[in-house]
């Protein structure tokens, strides 16, 4: 329970698109309990001063990636960062950088989703089996090289910590990069010419500048960043082996 | 109001929602699927889960072992030929997934690995780490991008049924991002809105778990089955309830009390044993678990936190960091970001917390509803392979299972009829929407949301916990009248309409009164003691002879509910006593004598 006696201030950015022309801070008085994350926090203002402060959630446990926003400025899930690395002082929270505001804390992630579709998410077999076959084999060092990238919880963190997707929001930006990987990287898939075509346009990975701050934010280590570099590393190589090949370099 | 003609419309966007809409989509590419979640798929609560799922692998192992697993694992209270069916299904469905991508968890010669589970006499739980729920609803959202018949609505909220002509045939959806209100037709619907753990108090569930599915085919008409059976899951994190996997003990996780000692062994569930043997110790049910707990609390015998409350230890060292970081590196995180400490040097303190209900929507072996066109899959429903007690990791596979038996009756149904009248359930969804419109607009309530949400989880816990007594179970059933009658007075502050998630927690409150009360009711009129319903007041023992049946509640307006009983489909396991360790050793071993 909050012992009441001591308070922290969350001061959040708040916007009703049907009555507010700009965005604006209000600040809360919550009671502070050591063990308070802030989304705890943010549910203590909705359940006890305003039913109207709106964020998404769900699972408490940083992994079904709905609760991510700005806290002090810096990308991170709400439930896995706790009030008690910040009180006394007062704490800010605000709608995930990068995107459109639709209301308060929640952001516009159709743009997003539409990303993930358009990289082919699934394995296109490059052997196809029957049930009756049983499981593809991989072994240990096929497993390896695909597994890293299978982490991501689409919590899209590392988009609001991505420069390059603030200027230009149709860069298909690091987790639907490393997702790609993840496909392309998976000995069960032969589809990594089709992705290669992705990677290589307007949007493609020659969008990034290197800095390397979404895999920095990133909550489950996936390291986004290390997928765009080698993706970029591919999409160069592929590009020299167009000249000498027209079906490309990709495998 | 928008109006959207698909041929099957599938609510629920989790493992078994997209499991049936892929099923849809590969047996009839022409039939136009709408997948309805109030989240993106990916956020759903499939992705918390963590052990992994059942299915037969190794060539010790048996569908006949899995079958008598999953019976007596849920004290006789399965429909049989159901379960017959399921565990058949089991590794072709799960070889299925591998194929669409799955990580599973490897052997080092590169074939998937299986991992002990509680109640489950061989290893056949496939895992990816201890994220497999993870792995599985992002393998299928990700699969499910595959098919263009697959029209999604992502942050869309299943309001009501619609019915017309004794059939269902849509549904009526609020667009969250902007209040509006449409009509999806169909002439099949299938619910998979997952469970209802939400209406407790400590729980390992995410804030979406309330139920909503269950409520609104409750409401019309269909009975909810075994609704007094929840399961509390032994090893769960204090206040918060987020679990630490069974998987911690199906790799040798050991549970100990105050003075250190493994206390389960008290439990019928012993001898001690040194190393992992599956059926004994920490590896039995999940409901002898906590009700072991439970015992150890009464005699003092648990250890007293400041702020934890009452907690045993869950004591993961002897594993190692490397071992604990490769086969449980989810739960290694969380008990350092949660709890900070590391489980390889500390004890984890943990307690039981409610994790599943095993009732729900009454189906049919191919979960099919009584109201026709509906159909239900996953937590939500009751298509009667958990009985009394689920064992862990039968749920996943439960997804898959049946997620595509429904999807695939559900296109033959939408085949075999004509599209129904849109003007009548036109009218019906209009009077929803005025229905809730006016909910939102109402001035001068009084009561918050927060508050009786609150009491009912408060309420439930104190009454349907994990023992229970007829006194105290009244009470649940008194306190949850009284605030259906308060419902009637609450306020809502945000009159908006984008975004207006105080209106719809409003709703899903709504929807979670109805299922606390039909699982409050089955309870108290369930007078013996069976799987996770245990009672401490003159009903301690099993009572086949007047109790082996499914309770169905059935949903009475303005009324509790009007609760009935069915039979249960007995094939080829008659009840026995279920006992576990040594106990269990020899009642297998005279099973084995007495067939030969």
């Amino acid at each position: 329970m909050p012992d009441s006696q001591k308070i922290i201030e969350i001061e959040v950015l708040r916007y009703n698109p049907e009555s507010d022309k700009e965005p604006h801070l209000e600040v809360y008085k919550v009671p502070f309990s050591d063990d308070m994350s802030v989304l705890q926090g943010a549910q203590y203002i909705k359940d006890h001063f305003d039913g109207s402060l709106t964020f998404r959630w769900s699972c408490r446990m940083a992994i079904c990636g709905s609760c991510g926003m700005m806290i002090n400025g810096i990308p991170k899930l709400s439930c896995e960062t706790f009030l008690r690395d910040y009180y006394p002082n007062r704490i800010r929270i605000e709608a995930m950088a990068n995107f459109p505001i639709e209301k308060d804390l929640v952001v516009d992630l159709s743009g997003f989703i539409e990303k993930l579709e358009s990289i082919q998410p699934y394995i296109i077999p490059r052997e196809p089996r029957s049930l009756d076959q049983g499981e593809y084999i991989q072994s240990p060092e096929q497993f390896n090289a695909y597994i890293q990238f299978t982490s991501c919880i689409n919590c899209t963190l590392c988009y609001a910590a991505c420069p390059q997707f603030g200027l230009n929001p149709d860069f298909i930006g690091p987790a639907a990069i490393a997702l790609l990987h993840r496909y392309n990287m998976d000995s069960r898939d032969g589809a990594a010419a089709e992705r290669m075509e992705l990677v290589a346009a307007e949007e493609g990975v020659f969008n990034c500048s290197a800095v390397g701050y979404c895999s920095e934010v990133c909550p489950k280590h996936v390291d986004p960043a290390n997928a765009v570099n080698i993706n970029k590393t591919n999409a160069a190589k592929d590009y020299f082996l167009r000249f000498l090949s027209p079906k490309g370099g990709s495998k | 109001m928008e109006i959207f003609k698909a041929d099957v419309v599938i609510v629920g966007g989790g493992g078994a929602g997209l499991r049936a809409a892929i099923a849809v989509a590969e047996t009839d590419p022409s039939l136009k699927i709408a997948l309805v979640s109030k989240v993106y798929p990916m956020r759903s609560h499939t992705v918390a889960a963590e052990g992994g799922a059942a299915g037969v692998k190794k060539p010790t192992d048996s569908y006949e072992y899995h079958f008598h697993d999953t019976v007596g694992g849920g004290d006789w209270l399965c429909e049989q030929d159901v379960v017959e069916y399921f565990v058949r299904q089991a590794p072709i469905e799960l070889t299925q997934l591998e194929h669409w991508g799955c990580p599973w968890s490897r052997t080092a010669d590169g074939h998937v690995n299986v991992r002990a589970f509680g109640g489950m006499k061989i290893e056949r739980t496939w895992f990816a780490a201890d994220k497999s729920g993870f792995h599985i609803l992002h393998t299928l959202f990700q699969t499910s991008m595959k098919y263009p018949s697959i029209k999604r609505f992502d942050e869309h909220f299943c309001v009501d049924l619609l019915e017309d002509e004794g059939r269902c045939q849509g549904v009526v959806v609020i667009e969250m991002g902007t209040g509006e209100f449409s009509m999806i037709e169909a002439r099949s619907v299938i619910i998979a809105t997952g469970g209802a753990g939400r209406v407790f108090r400590e729980s390992t569930l995410g804030g979406i778990v309330t139920g909503d599915g269950m409520a609104l085919a409750y409401r019309h008409g269909v009975a909810l089955r075994d609704m007094e059976f929840v399961q509390y899951h032994p090893t769960c994190m204090p206040v918060t309830g987020l679990l630490f996997t069974e998987a911690c003990r199906g790799e040798g996780g050991i549970l100990v009390n105050k003075d250190g000692y493994r206390y389960l062994q008290d439990y019928g569930l012993g001898p001690l044993q040194d190393k992992p043997k599956n059926k004994y110790m920490e590896l039995g049910p999940r409901d002898r678990l906590s009700q072991a707990f439970f015992f150890e609390q009464q005699k003092g015998r648990t250890i007293e936190h400041p702020t934890l409350g009452s907690v045993v230890h869950l004591d993961l060292r002897h594993l190692g960091e490397a071992y604990l970081r490769e086969r449980l590196p989810l739960i290694y995180e969380m008990a350092e970001t949660f709890m900070g400490l590391d489980p390889a040097k500390d004890p984890i303190p943990i307690r039981p917390g409610v994790h599943y209900t095993m009732g729900g929507i009454k189906v049919d072996g191919n979960c099919a509803a009584s109201l026709k066109g509906l159909y239900a899959i996953g937590e939500c429903a009751s298509v009667g392979i958990h009985g009394a007690n689920r064992l862990g990791s039968n749920s996943l596979t439960e997804l898959l299972v049946f997620g595509k038996v429904a999807g695939v009756d559900a296109a033959r149904n939408a085949k075999s009829l004509t599209p129904g009248k849109s003007a009548s359930l036109l009218k019906q969804a209009e009077a929803t929407e005025q229905r809730l419109l006016a909910l939102k607009t109402k001035t001068g309530g009084t009561e918050r949301i927060s508050v009786i949400r609150k009491e009912m989880a408060q309420s439930m816990e104190d009454g349907c916990g994990i023992y229970r007594m007829e006194n105290t179970m009244q009470a649940t059933c008194d306190k949850l009248s009284e605030l259906r009658q308060r419902f009637k007075n609450i306020s809502i502050d945000d009159k908006s309409s984008v975004w207006n998630t105080d209106w719809l927690t409003a709703i899903e409150l709504d929807y979670q009164l109805d299922v606390a009360q039909s699982m409050a009711h089955s309870a108290i009129k369930r007078k013996e003691s069976r799987g996770a319903h245990q009672r401490l007041d003159g009903f301690e023992l099993r009572d086949d002879v007047n109790y082996l049946k499914h309770s169905e509640a059935y949903y009475v307006a303005g009324d509790v509910p009007r609760i009935a009983y069915g039979d249960v489909k007995i094939t080829t396991s008659q009840p026995a006593a279920r006992v576990y360790g040594a106990a269990g050793e020899k009642a297998d071993q005279e099973r084995k004598g007495s067939h030969a």
